[in-house]
């Protein structure tokens, strides 16, 4: 690569990394630019972390990097040498890279597979490279039972302790060399297509940006596992609110202390600290089909910051309503099984199985309205999405009298409210209504919201 | 410092500190572009550690801040002696007062604190900022003049440069977002939890009398441990940890017996070792 070449390279991970969200300065690229200069261009991994160092800024932008700098900095051109193979040699080859668990080897036959059997279309414009049709062809998680036989063979037999740990293990094998036939793919796209373009499209957003009503499986399970991470952050955030908000009367006898250091003068005045009181939380949650998701993951958030709280109070609904919060203590020994619990052991359905707001908050303020009291802030979560029926709003006006202060969460668009069947707009205009599509909006708003 | 990295990684791996790739290279290029270092990652993982041996292997000496909730100017930058400023005043009763203000504003009278300790003298000096994300915002502000140019100004003295260069090395558990200001300043590391392979070395490394095939089971296991949804997954420390126990239990494998007795040394939550246990096949605990 030339000197211009590269610096052009740079400049252009440095703008498809901005494009996602990343604040990077002038000044991080000229220090990206200078650890090229002192790492060179032998070892590609010395140059991706080299230059993570100096254009990352926290953990969570690393997933974005990675595939951003593979398609900038990729591992080869074109396509990879030899002879085209045949199914049956390429999954025995695989079978044995996987016994032996050779990550570079898994990497060659990733590029084989999707030269041999991932490209689609012959003319020059439509035509590509699928790494689902590579995976389709060659289904690796067939091989499973071949390479658990082949590991126990080589080990002679021996049956330990650490048997029973082979299967996950080479499950994240397979899963591993699905990624690198993606990666694989999306570098022959790039090819073909310009890098550039690819780079603000074909790469996932990560976790915490995905809208919570289109999350998959998998962006669900990793947002529970950023739920404990989380709270003790907003933890740090509320004792901090908390504080600051104390202003107050001088504390003589603690300045006086103070004023010891400074031979008697009292230099810094100490204040009086407020006795804490800590206040009560009620959340009001649709856990039906379309918003679970968002239900859950703000539920076990909830949950982990108990501590902060003297009470805290959860009830799920679809159309009819239930206390869920033991459910709640216990679901987080298992915080994936928890939905499906809730679901199965509270009586959130009457007639039918589609979410009413009306009815579920009219049964709110009939039979559990003594949990509302002036000290309460209530959180409701929800689309507000009526199916048609009565929004029941005078309930709604009689929880908020109640409480200290009623927020809504609805997970939807803003465009989108009051489209439809969505109350969303009359509900706003009696409670405080938030936006709250994705995990990064959602802890903004709780370090914002939640009461000190 | 350093002339590649893999002379960082074998002199680091000489103190008893294997580094993985990242890890070198990041600790290469922060002396090589003379940034300071912001590490983060889990506990247990080695961030405190690695400072410690950029200073061995540096022959350098440690100068440490650890912060905590209300760390203030006084104690991490520098502080008059009043008291001796007092005795000063009060002992010399004839001068003139510009007489003693000149002196007591010398640097007779200052207490150097962490941070300017590491600015002032020229022998070669690590400054770890332990923690960085339990102080307040405030003290990042104190921070910044220093990360940047290497400089603190005592605005009766004047400003105070580095001669050299400290090695500086912030650690943080994330428990709050430092600022972007602060971030801007250094270099990023990230220490996550080694592979397999290099977990293996730090076992056989920190515990020599452990057998080959029991290490790679120990480590099998924390793998497999960490891919579960709990709520705090062993770390590289508690790894060491089990590995010992399991040396002076005098096991050479593992089974299940021993495994759930002393599966209370990797897991700190009740509710988590009854989960591994469950994923394990562990009969009741």
């Amino acid at each position: 690569m030339t000197a211009a070449g590269v610096t052009e390279r740079l400049t252009g991970l440095v703008g498809a990394l901005r494009a996602h969200g990343l604040r990077i300065g002038t000044g991080e690229t000229v220090d990206a630019a200078q650890a090229m200069e002192a790492l060179g261009f032998a070892d590609r991994e010395l140059l991706r972390e080299g230059l993570a160092a100096t254009l990352l800024h926290g953990t969570g932008q690393r997933p974005l990097f990675d595939p951003v700098f593979d398609l900038y900095f990729p591992r080869g051109v074109g396509a990879p040498q030899g002879e085209p193979t045949n199914r049956e040699d390429l999954r025995d080859r695989l079978a044995a890279a996987l016994a032996a668990n050779d990550r570079a080897l898994m990497g060659q036959l990733a590029a084989e597979a999707v030269d041999g059997f991932g490209g689609y279309g012959n003319s020059p414009t439509s035509d590509g490279w699928s790494s689902h049709q590579t995976l389709e062809w060659l289904r690796p998680q067939t091989l499973l039972a071949r390479v658990r036989t082949s590991v126990r063979a080589e080990g002679g037999g021996r049956s330990g302790f650490t048997d029973r740990l082979l299967d996950d293990e080479i499950r994240q094998r397979i899963e591993g060399f699905r990624r690198q036939v993606a990666l694989e793919a999306r570098r022959r796209v790039a090819e073909r297509r310009g890098r550039d373009e690819l780079a603000r499209r074909a790469i996932a957003p990560t976790a915490d940006r995905v809208d919570f009503l289109f999350a998959g499986r998998a962006q669900l399970a990793e947002l529970r596992r950023a739920v404990q991470p989380l709270a003790r952050k907003l933890a740090t955030r509320l004792a901090a609110r908390r504080r600051r908000a104390s202003r107050g009367t001088i504390d003589l006898r603690r300045t006086l202390r103070g004023s010891l250091s400074t031979g008697g003068v009292p230099m810094r005045p100490v204040l009086r600290r407020r006795r804490p009181v800590r206040p009560e939380l009620v959340l009001l949650c649709d856990v039906s089909g379309s918003v679970s998701g968002f239900s859950d993951f703000t539920m076990l958030l909830v949950q982990a910051l108990h501590d902060q709280f003297s009470k805290v109070r959860v009830f799920a609904f679809v159309n009819r309503l239930d206390e869920v919060t033991p459910l709640l203590v216990h679901g987080t020994a298992d915080p994936e099984g928890l939905g499906t619990r809730i679901r199965d052991e509270a009586t959130l359905t009457g007639w039918h199985g589609s979410s009413d707001y009306g009815v579920a908050l009219g049964e709110f303020a009939e039979r559990y309205g003594d949990a509302v009291g002036p000290r309460t802030t209530v959180f409701v979560l929800g689309d507000a999405r009526t199916n048609m029926s009565d929004p029941n709003l005078p309930a709604v006006r009689q929880i908020a009298q109640r409480a200290r202060r009623v927020y809504w969460l609805n997970p939807e668009q803003r465009s989108q409210w009051g489209t439809g069947d969505s109350a969303a707009p009359d509900y706003a205009e009696l409670v405080e209504m938030h936006e709250c599509r994705n995990a990064q909006q959602l802890s903004a708003l709780v370090g914002r919201l939640l009461p000190i | 410092m350093f002339r590649s990295v893999d002379e960082v990684a074998a002199r680091l791996a000489e103190t008893g500190y294997l580094a993985s790739p990242a890890v070198a290279t990041t600790v290469f290029l922060a002396d090589r572009l003379g940034k300071p270092l912001l590490v983060e990652g889990p506990a247990g993982v080695g961030k405190t550690e690695l400072a410690k041996a950029v200073a061995e292997v540096a022959g350098a000496r440690l100068i440490r801040l650890q912060c905590y909730e209300g760390v203030d100017e006084s104690r991490a930058l520098y502080e008059w002696n009043h008291a001796k400023q007092l005795l000063r005043i009060s002992a010399g009763r004839d001068e003139s007062w510009d007489e003693t203000r000149t002196d007591i504003f010398s640097e007779e009278f200052l207490l150097p604190r962490p941070l300017l300790t590491a600015i002032r003298g020229d022998d070669p000096k690590v400054l770890l900022i332990d923690e960085t994300d339990k102080a307040d915002v405030e003290v990042e502000g104190l921070l910044l003049e220093i990360l940047s140019d290497f400089q603190v100004t005592v605005p009766e003295l004047g400003t105070i440069t580095a001669a050299r260069r400290p090695f500086v090395v912030l650690t943080s558990n994330a428990s709050r977002e430092l600022s972007e200001a602060l971030r801007r300043r250094c270099l990023f590391l990230h220490i996550g939890f080694p592979d397999e392979e290099l977990e293996r070395r730090i076992v056989r490394l920190k515990v020599p009398g452990l057998g080959e095939a029991l290490a790679e089971s120990v480590v099998r296991v924390v793998g497999a441990l960490r891919e579960m949804e709990l709520r705090k997954v062993p770390s590289v420390a508690e790894t060491i940890d089990w590995a010992r126990t399991l040396l002076a239990l005098g096991a050479d494998t593992l089974d299940e017996t021993v495994v759930r007795d002393t599966l209370g040394v990797l897991l700190k939550h009740q509710d988590d070792i009854l989960r591994a246990a469950a994923k394990l096949d562990l009969d009741a605990v």
